[in-house]
């Protein structure tokens, strides 16, 4: 094992009764980087976190955090690691302040000593340091429990759906104060489902019924797109959908907020065949464009 | 170590900013007692009784006498004959009656015997037994000067009963160690097991168990705090009973507290099996009230008495360590007993802590699943 | 556009708590068949009102009609016509497919005739025929969130309120969701729903945007991305909902 690899999972599986949470997951992340575990609900992202985290072992298969194995080393890992858990996991009777310093304590260290590493974010809460946690918002829960996995200066940071419920601006906060953490050394593995938050990841898997269907860069995986792919814009896209679902050469075609885009084989219909199949049923005025795929057009295409 | 207070001091946060929990805690045990001693009180008070016989008998008028003294009974009327007293009591002008036999001093002087009868109410059988009871004692007591007085020697009355310990029958004496039981009890258990629950609940548990700190340090510190409270439980409960339900410590205080103490580590242990069996508030708070409360109430004694349960429940209650705590605090507290007359149920209920708390802290999961 | 029907009537909405005022005067009208998109940040709002409007909590003050009944005094009316999903509690998970249906064509007052033709059609749309008796908890979340969309139409309502239907679910569910929407609008019945993906937000007809209490935006999508010089929603919601001044 080399001194790039922060964390590796090599064939884990875990089932649940006859539930396959987790068939034969590989993944090998390096040192510093964000690592995104990107797939709706229910695609095993908790599971395996809970198995990084040493909370839960595996069927088969075997992983190590920061060189150390999840099973035996699972003493040293969890004085490694940081782990925010899915559901807002704080005490909600307890002040903000408690709350912090309480998980301080727990890991061995004071507010104090480690109050550079969670300045940048606790400073946006601080002014609410006294009020209850129960009594916070969403937003600011968020950031305190972001405090708490960080107050101890992990090595890794275990994130599981941090953003989930959370709306699109303090989304967009959230990711920036990460790649802030990122910076100071700490490798960060984080899940999430959506699918615009793929970029924000230097690298990323996606999960779906507990397999891996692609990993690698972002960029990687766009490239490796197979299909030639267009957007169309304007006009009734429930209509369009309909319309071109049924036409030969045409694999796919998924909305995309206000655009539509449209998968087709090799030697399907081009640009200006499809605006020819749009207007011959009536509808006027689209635009056709040849795009690149994004990661949610990948995560379609491979599920 | 600073973990561990950590972890001591919010436990204690939770318990004080819940105040329903603090409510649960520190009131219960006082109403409970005050709620035991004198609402559900099986005493009875100022029972009315008749005479029948002549009032200008010495015998009846000894027996009159104590009656008048007795802080139970009060004298209702003289009768002529036996007769009457059933209407008396239908009437509830009366809840007894003791009838002398006809020319009970000279039948007793001459022929060394003269029987007594006591008529009560049947249709309130606790109500009458104890009134009864209460008339036997007096006539017994009486027993002595009568006898004495009189030639006849000490078998001249027929009723002699006599109640060693606590000849009022204060039912005080059967219920304090009965609560005390069952406060420790659910105290330890039930609080225990949904303050770990509530952790599993919330995922905060999750959170704990990622640290460095060990299993067995976590569950200590939980443990603590109920244990505190316990201890807190156990002097205000004694206080009540010494100061306001007027029951005796007759034996060692220490002994007393030392029996507390393993009931209350064995307490513990069963809230830990609980909250490692149940994943929700509910199920935890259903296993302690259905699975420990209820057969604790009905099966240690407190409520009905162990020797008149058919063998299978006999046997059933003996797993219960409510049972052998409550029969050791009846022993130490009224009957003064010493340690080598309990040692035996010392001996169960220590065996009964050490496995339950073996147990379920090797049952505790350092993980999730 | 005004004379079309009006499903959903609000005017001057005001809910306080204490001294904070969840909603602060807000007035809008939704019309029959429209898909109603309700965004805001994360306590800004948004279940405060929608509370309101499923006759779950009075107003402080304002009024307003949902489905033809007033919000201030004729909730038990609203209820019974109005359908509600939300993403936290939809359906039991330890009742099977029909057995679910069956609960809540009862709580809607049909009977055991509609409840089986309902049962059965609904099961067919929804290609669950063969997993009528599975227990709800070992559905996948896309199919959970499906069925328990068809099952708050079970009543053929006026009004469905949708919250955050699609959260985790996968993108192919999701915009099978989408296209279940878009039919029942077809239908006419009006859908109310709030989300935080913003290419959902462009599938609606009219999107409001709550920032604060107060409704900032409102508007077809086309309009506000016009009105805001954005390419998308996301920038319209990052430009409106930026200014919040509480968390």
């Amino acid at each position: 094992m080399d001194g790039q690899t922060a964390i590796k999972v090599e064939g884990i599986c875990k089932s649940f009764k006859e539930t396959k949470a987790l068939q034969d997951i590989n993944l090998e992340i390096k040192h510093g980087e964000i690592f995104g575990l990107i797939g709706p609900d229910g695609a095993g992202k908790t599971s395996l976190f809970r198995i990084l985290t040493t909370l839960s072992l595996a069927d088969s298969g075997k992983a190590s955090v920061n060189g150390l194995d999840v099973v035996d080393g699972y003493a040293g890992i969890r004085r490694s690691i940081g782990y925010m858990p899915g559901h807002f996991a704080l005490y909600q009777d307890l002040s903000v302040e408690e709350n912090l310093n309480f998980y301080a304590t727990v890991f061995g260290t004071t507010v104090a000593e480690n109050y550079d590493t969670i300045k940048d974010i606790y400073s946006q809460i601080e002014m609410f340091k006294d009020r209850k946690a129960r009594d916070l918002s969403g937003g600011m829960k968020q950031k305190l429990a972001l405090c708490c996995a960080l107050v101890h200066k992990p090595d890794v940071l275990f994130l599981d759906e941090p953003t989930t419920g959370v709306d699109a601006v303090s989304r967009k906060e959230f990711w920036a104060m990460l790649g802030r953490i990122k910076d100071s050394g700490v490798t960060i593995m984080v899940s999430t489902p959506y699918m615009d938050e793929a970029s924000l990841c230097d690298r990323i898997a996606l999960i779906l019924a507990g397999k891996i269907i692609d990993k690698g860069t972002p960029a990687d995986i766009i490239s490796r797109y197979p299909h030639r792919l267009f957007a169309i814009r304007g006009g009734n896209m429930f209509r369009i959908l309909k319309e071109l679902k049924v036409h030969e050469g045409i694999i796919r075609c998924s909305s995309f907020g206000c655009e539509c885009h449209v998968a087709v084989t090799d030697n399907g219909p081009d640009a200006s065949s499809l605006l020819d199949i749009l207007e011959k049923s009536g509808m006027q005025g689209c635009r056709v464009e040849a795009i690149q795929a994004g990661i949610e057009d990948c995560f379609i295409g491979l599920s | 170590m600073k973990e561990v207070t950590a972890f001591i001091k919010k436990e204690f946060m939770h318990i004080f900013r819940d105040r329903r929990t603090t409510l649960i805690v520190l009131v219960m045990p006082v109403v409970q007692i005050i709620l035991f001693g004198f609402a559900i009180s099986t005493e009875v008070h100022d029972a009315k009784v008749d005479i029948v016989g002549d009032p200008g008998d010495p015998s009846v008028q000894q027996v009159v006498r104590s009656i008048r003294h007795n802080r139970y009974l009060e004298l209702g009327e003289f009768l002529n004959s036996p007769s009457e007293v059933n209407g008396r009591i239908r009437k509830g002008q009366t809840m007894a009656a003791i009838c002398f036999e006809d020319r009970f001093d000279v039948k007793l002087a001459k022929e060394g015997t003269a029987s007594i009868t006591i008529i009560s109410d049947g249709a309130d059988p606790n109500s009458a037994q104890i009134v009864t009871s209460y008339i036997k004692g007096v006539i017994a007591s009486e027993q002595f000067t009568v006898s004495s007085s009189m030639t006849g020697g000490s078998q001249a009355m027929r009723p002699n009963v006599q109640l060693m310990y606590n000849p009022a029958m204060n039912s005080s004496y059967n219920f304090v160690p009965g609560v005390m039981g069952l406060i420790l009890m659910l105290i330890c258990s039930m609080m225990t097991s949904v303050s770990i629950v509530r952790e599993k609940e919330m995922g905060t548990l999750e959170l704990v168990l990622v640290s460095p700190v060990k299993p067995f340090w976590i569950i200590l510190s939980k443990l603590t705090p109920y244990l505190v409270l316990s201890v807190v439980n156990f002097i205000s409960i004694l206080l009540l009973a010494v100061y306001v339900m007027d029951v005796p410590v007759n034996g060692s205080l220490a002994l007393l507290s030392l029996v507390a103490l393993i009931f209350v580590g064995s307490s513990l242990g069963l809230g830990l099996l609980v909250s490692v069996i149940s994943s929700t508030q509910q199920t935890a708070m259903l296993l302690c009230g259905m699975g420990l409360t209820m057969p604790t109430m009905m099966l240690s004694g407190l409520i009905f008495p162990c020797e008149s349960m058919p063998v299978a429940l006999q046997l059933f209650s003996d797993i219960i360590p409510a049972k052998w705590f409550i029969i050791m605090v009846k022993k130490i507290m009224i009957q003064g007993a010493g340690l080598t007359s309990i040692i035996k149920e010392l001996g169960i209920l220590s065996g009964m802590m050490v496995f339950l708390l073996w147990f379920s802290i090797k049952k505790f999961k350092t993980r999730l699943s | 556009m005004e004379t079309r029907e009006k499903t959903v009537e609000i005017r001057n909405l005001v809910k306080k708590f204490g001294n904070f005022t969840a909603v602060n005067n807000i007035s809008f009208d939704v019309y029959k068949g429209e898909i109603f998109g309700f965004l805001g940040a994360n306590g800004a709002g948004k279940t405060t009102a929608i509370r309101i409007l499923c006759g779950l909590s009075l107003p402080t003050s304002g009024e307003g009609t949902v489905a033809g009944f007033s919000i201030n005094n004729q909730q038990e009316d609203i209820k019974k016509h109005i359908g509600y999903m939300s993403q936290r509690f939809s359906l039991y998970s330890d009742l099977k497919v029909w057995e679910n249906i069956e609960l809540f064509g009862g709580i809607y007052g049909l009977d055991d005739k509609q409840i089986a033709l309902k049962t059965d059609s609904m099961l067919k749309a929804l290609d669950l025929e063969d997993s009528r008796n599975m227990y709800v908890r070992d559905m996948p979340l896309g199919w959970k969130q499906k069925l328990a969309f068809s099952i708050a139409m079970v009543h053929d309502p006026q009004v469905v309120f949708l919250d955050e239907p699609t959260g985790g679910v996968d993108p192919v569910t999701r915009r099978n969701f989408w296209e279940m929407i878009y039919e029942a609008a077809s239908r006419g019945v009006t859908v109310f729903v709030t989300t935080h993906y913003m290419d959902e937000a462009e599938y609606c007809d009219r999107v409001s945007v709550m920032v604060d209490g107060v409704v900032e935006a409102l508007g077809a999508p086309a309009e506000l991305k016009k009105l805001y010089s954005a390419a998308n929603m996301d920038e319209v919601f990052t430009k409106i909902a930026g200014r919040a001044e509480r968390e």
